[in-house]
């Protein structure tokens, strides 16, 4: 597949972006900065990546727990999402929601989600209003390995197929699901066969070669915009981090944590772009230099941004409706 | 005027805002050319076509996750659970996910979906197909609750319940479906705002659903004898009308609350509370509450009809008041 150097910057950037995002969200939850939990998404760079370069602000993503890699793929913004993670009023959610419930309705960002396995129905929602509206809008439904066990997974991918809704189901298969590992929670290696379940392809690819992600991704969105329905693409990639920052991950193998560093996605990724005379070793400097600069400065922003107004607990539940607020 | 069953007025609401808005859609088990389960739907395929009145497969998460996931994008979806019972395997759409996205997000996206829920015991459906489960919804914020006693209250609430830009949960007696009423009005019943059913001195009944014709039925009783019964039906259960309760009960100063629900913690303890902290100074008496006995609904008539409270219940409370 020939992808244009532009995109393929575009998709450099964004990985870097991630990695330095949740590098710099490990250090600040371990100073204390950061309240509450935090799910890294580390080493997975490469799949929101690859899957995110083919959409428009248009399309729609659902997120996970682990959410931080795709809503700054789809473009979210670093400042927005770094004060939400510090419980700022500027934060995306106003310090209501926290790292597990950003969302950016301009940006087709249905939220991350607390609850696993929660986002594949709400694809269902959007892809149906997508299709309803007769827009060629694609929703991109991102989850992991072991939410393919919950009946929400089920459910979605069947009711999706008979309506041939414009969803591409995306499984970042990182083999673990908290502690449990997938040959404990599943007894099949490839989450793509499920596809079959529903008459729809089931795609299993290298989801730490963010070109291998974006072909595959690309073909299912296409398929989606046909009006063909939805397609399953796996993506096999590893957490680097435990479950949440805090985790000891003494449930997974040393071999197998060092294997997986070494296939780290974006060394691979420069590595390509060097050889092929894509981006030279200056240009790849500045990309390095240009994404640190846009965290620092997101830091610098969630930092100086003031807690939310104690009155604001009460509001943005309804439309309508300011409820009581509590006395002190 | 017009005469309409409970269940046409439901379908009018429905098919009015339908031919207004064509992001309004209708969806749920077997809602399509079969007419839905108890036939609220009936010929709104045939005017609205496969598109807009669509069937889904047995999953109720996904019903819900679906008026979620197109009610956050621009449609204003309404989704039938086939019964009230089955909110049990759709429950995290609805709770999580629903009454939570505006506020999680920062007020940023509106929820603009209504679920209808068919609510109730009386046919002899049995414990899984009969409960009363409002207080289930009443108690997360997020969501607001309408619960119609009459045809139309239940024709301008549905249009309200679309028109409104936050999750509203639809309460529908199903054994309330085929009883007919007089309509007179066209328009939106606001949210919020309860209705004097029948107007009295001596007592105020405050009551939900079918449980209000059974006070009706007993009120009509108790004028042979002389004592004149208020009847109150708040419709909203949230937002809930407590002007109109308070004002009732500086007339009255005594409480009867009806309610079809197992009594422990149910919605009706929530309106004795209100009464308790906010307007005991009204009270001459102790809030009496009456609802179905704590226990699963049985199967048989005879045992259903005693697990459920009916007008010789009000009755007998209102007597002991008075």
């Amino acid at each position: 597949m020939k992808v244009p150097k532009e995109v393929m910057k575009d998709m450099y950037l964004r990985m870097l972006r991630i990695r330095e995002f949740e590098s710099k969200a490990q250090t600040l939850f371990a100073d204390g900065r950061i309240p509450g939990f935090v799910h890294l998404y580390l080493g997975e760079e490469a799949v929101a990546t690859g899957v995110c370069a083919c959409l428009s602000d248009e399309d729609y993503i659902t997120s996970t727990h682990r959410g931080h890699g795709h809503i700054v793929a789809k473009g979210g913004d670093l400042k927005f999402m770094m004060a939400e993670l510090y419980g700022k009023a500027t934060g995306y959610c106003k310090g209501k929601g926290g790292s597990m419930h950003i969302a950016d309705r301009d940006k087709g960002i249905l939220g991350a989600n607390g609850i696993v396995g929660a986002g594949h129905n709400i694809a269902v929602g959007a892809g149906l209003s997508a299709q309803y509206r007769e827009t060629d809008q694609v929703c991109i439904c991102f989850f992991g390995d072991a939410s393919t066990n919950q009946g929400t997974f089920h459910e979605s991918i069947n009711l999706a197929s008979v309506w041939k809704l414009p969803i591409v189901f995306v499984c970042e298969n990182n083999n673990y699901g908290i502690s449990m590992s997938q040959s404990r929670h599943q007894a099949i290696k490839d989450v793509a066969d499920r596809g079959a379940a529903y008459g729809i392809p089931g795609i299993a690819v290298d989801g730490n070669d963010v070109l291998a992600v974006y072909e595959a991704a690309s073909e299912a969105v296409a398929r989606a915009r046909k009006g063909q329905g939805p397609t399953l693409v796996e993506c096999k990639t590893y957490r680097w981090r435990g479950h949440f920052e805090g985790d000891p991950g003494n449930y997974k193998p040393k071999e197998e944590q060092a294997a997986w560093l070494k296939k780290d996605p974006i060394p691979r990724f420069e590595a390509f772009l060097k050889e092929n005379g894509i981006l030279s070793e200056k240009e790849l400097t500045a990309c390095v230099d240009q994404v640190k600069n846009e965290i620092k400065e997101a830091i610098q922003f969630a930092e100086e941004s003031p807690d939310p107004d104690v009155a604001s607990v009460v509001q943005d539940i309804y439309s309508d409706i300011v409820e009581e607020a509590r006395v002190r | 005027m017009k005469k309409m069953s409970y269940a046409e007025a439901i379908r009018e609401g429905m098919s009015i805002r339908m031919r207004e808005n064509p992001n309004v859609l209708l969806f749920g088990e077997d809602v399509g050319a079969f007419g839905g389960c108890f036939g609220v739907s009936a010929g709104m395929f045939n005017e609205f076509g496969e598109k807009r009145v669509r069937d889904t497969p047995i999953s109720e998460g996904a019903i819900i996750g679906t008026a979620v996931g197109s009610a956050a994008t621009g449609l204003r979806p309404i989704a039938e659970l086939m019964f009230c019972d089955f909110l049990t395997v759709g429950m995290d759409q609805l709770v999580n996910q629903a009454a939570k996205m505006r506020y999680m997000f920062g007020g940023k996206i509106s929820m603009p979906m209504v679920v209808r829920l068919p609510n109730g015991a009386g046919v002899s459906a049995a414990a899984q197909h009969s409960q009363s489960l409002e207080a289930w919804v009443t108690h997360v914020p997020g969501l607001k609750v309408v619960y119609p006693s009459t045809p139309q209250d239940a024709l301008g609430l549905m249009l309200a319940s679309i028109d409104d830009d936050n999750p509203v949960m639809f309460i529908e007696h199903k054994a309330m479906y085929t009883m007919k009423g007089d309509v007179e009005s066209f328009e939106p019943i606001p949210l919020g705002k309860g209705d004097i059913k029948h107007a009295g001195d001596d007592v105020t009944v405050i009551a939900t659903g079918k449980m209000v014709h059974e006070a009706l039925a007993a009120a009509k009783q108790l004028e042979a004898d002389g004592i004149s019964v208020e009847i109150l039906d708040p419709r909203s259960l949230y937002p809930f009308d407590k002007e109109l309760l308070a004002q009732s009960l500086k007339k009255t100063h005594k409480a009867v609350i009806v309610t079809e629900e197992t009594r422990r913690g149910g919605f009706g303890g929530e309106i004795s509370a209100i009464i308790a902290e906010e307007m005991f100074d009204f009270l001459d008496a102790p809030v009496v509450r009456i609802g179905a006995l704590d226990s699963p609904i049985p199967f048989a008539p005879v045992l259903e009809q005693v697990c459920i409270p009916n007008a010789k219940d009000i009755l007998g409370a209102i007597r002991s008041l008075i």
